[in-house]
């Protein structure tokens, strides 16, 4: 196995995190989990969906196209939170050259550009019969918008050089410079005059959002954000096998 | 070790030079990045005559006329803060959400005698999401006229049993 130690940091203790760095450690739990990442992401979006989509109450007045929300807000959520993962993989990338870190980032990039590409559709597909317009340039749609394009930009960086350990630290700054954003994102809606509205659910204070419309938009929320585990799981599973079948033909075309 | 230590403090002042400019950008851009303005903020600074921007703010109560101009819907009706109020003409189709106690944003211009000519108009949505029933027990039981503004505060509404609560 010469594509695992190549790849393998020094094994430590067992205490600290590199106890998780040895990819051949993680094939074996990734494996065993991804039955259960991908399971429950099915069983929660489909009854997520399908209450809010069936049997959820319409809102007073926007009528049916309050439906809406269930894919989009889950979406947005993961737009986020998946850029947070990259950026957290890129510091643990960056700081102590892990290379799942490495890989992980690389696939968290599609996965979080497709929920974001989709939290836009849908937004724009909801603001044309509510609002009136399928976009504005209010701070809130544009720090979304901005937020698409560094993932963009990320997964093309990330592919752009022709030795990919340069890549990843390409990558590794583009994601941890594009971290200011997070926090634009989430007070745009207060800091400045917005179409978009304020949050309707916060830390602090009652959901201002009816308990029959919000726990099938919860459902919808966790079966979402165990379809991004599972695809991103599903992803990184076969980059560590695809890096290790390279290793092994690498080497066995050095040995011939 | 020290390697990586390195690295991790050369992050951090990246990250605090970063954060900071940003923060200052943010706050020297503050007032350009509205995408509309209020009504009161017309009162203290009024844009020129014929310069187009966006005004924002709720639709006041009792204010909406509908009529007609060359077979076009046309209207009539106050943008209002709170604090200032700002007359509005439109001539086009209003959005679905557009009513009385609605927030809207506008874009157009002032005209010499003071109102505002609108070109667009969008219908704020606000965080509120609630079913028709509990609407309209909380219209019902006098606790809420959503021509006059804002449903109250959701704590007073969205219980666990949310249609019998709202009614009490």
């Amino acid at each position: 196995m010469v594509a695992s130690t190549a790849v393998a940091p020094p094994q430590s203790g067992g205490r600290s995190l590199h106890r998780f760095a040895n990819p051949g450690r993680f094939l074996r739990i990734a494996a065993r989990a991804q039955p259960w990442l991908t399971g429950v992401a099915l069983v929660a979006s489909v009854v997520g969906l399908g209450w809010g989509l069936l049997f959820a109450p319409a809102d007073w007045q926007q009528g049916d196209a309050v439906r809406i929300m269930f894919v989009h807000v889950p979406s947005a959520w993961l737009a986020s939170f998946g850029y947070m993962a990259l950026a957290v993989c890129s510091v643990i990338s960056l700081i102590w050259r892990h290379p799942l870190a490495d890989l992980a980032a690389v696939e968290i990039g599609p996965v979080g550009a497709g929920f974001t590409g989709l939290c836009l559709v849908t937004g724009s597909l909801w603001g044309k019969p509510m609002w009136g317009a399928w976009w504005v340039w209010d701070a809130r749609l544009t720090s979304v918008l901005v937020l698409f394009f560094l993932y963009l930009g990320h997964i093309a960086l990330v592919r752009a050089f022709d030795d990919p350990v340069r890549g990843y630290r390409a990558g590794a700054i583009l994601a941890l410079v594009g971290v200011v954003n997070l926090p634009i994102i989430k007070f745009s809606v207060d800091w400045w005059n917005t179409l978009h509205q304020p949050a309707t659910i916060t830390l602090m204070g009652a959901p201002t959002m009816a308990v029959s419309m919000l726990w099938p938009l919860l459902i919808c929320a966790v079966g979402f954000q165990f379809a991004f585990f599972a695809l991103v799981t599903a992803r990184l599973r076969a980059a560590v096998m695809e890096r290790r079948i390279r290793g092994l033909l690498m080497a066995r075309a050095a040995g011939a | 070790m020290t390697r990586k230590k390195r690295r991790l403090w050369v992050m951090l002042a990246c990250g605090l030079g970063l954060g900071s400019a940003t923060v200052l950008t943010l706050s020297a851009f503050r007032d350009t990045l509205v995408f509309f303005v209020a009504p009161s903020d017309i009162a203290t600074k009024a844009p020129g005559l014929g310069r187009m921007f966006r005004l924002g703010g709720l639709v006041e109560s009792g204010s909406l006329t509908r009529g007609m101009e060359n077979n076009k819907p046309d209207a009539r009706f106050r943008i209002t803060d709170g604090g200032a109020t700002v007359d509005v003409t439109y001539v086009g189709i209003l959005p679905d959400l557009f009513r009385e106690g609605q927030g809207v944003v506008t874009l157009g211009s002032l005209e010499r005698d003071g109102t505002f000519r609108a070109q667009e108009v969008l219908a704020k949505h606000d965080e509120t999401y609630m079913p028709k029933d509990v609407a309209d027990a909380l219209k019902k039981s006098g606790r809420w006229n959503p021509a006059s503004g804002p449903p109250p505060p959701a704590s007073t509404w969205n219980m666990l049993t949310p249609a019998k609560e709202a009614g009490g």
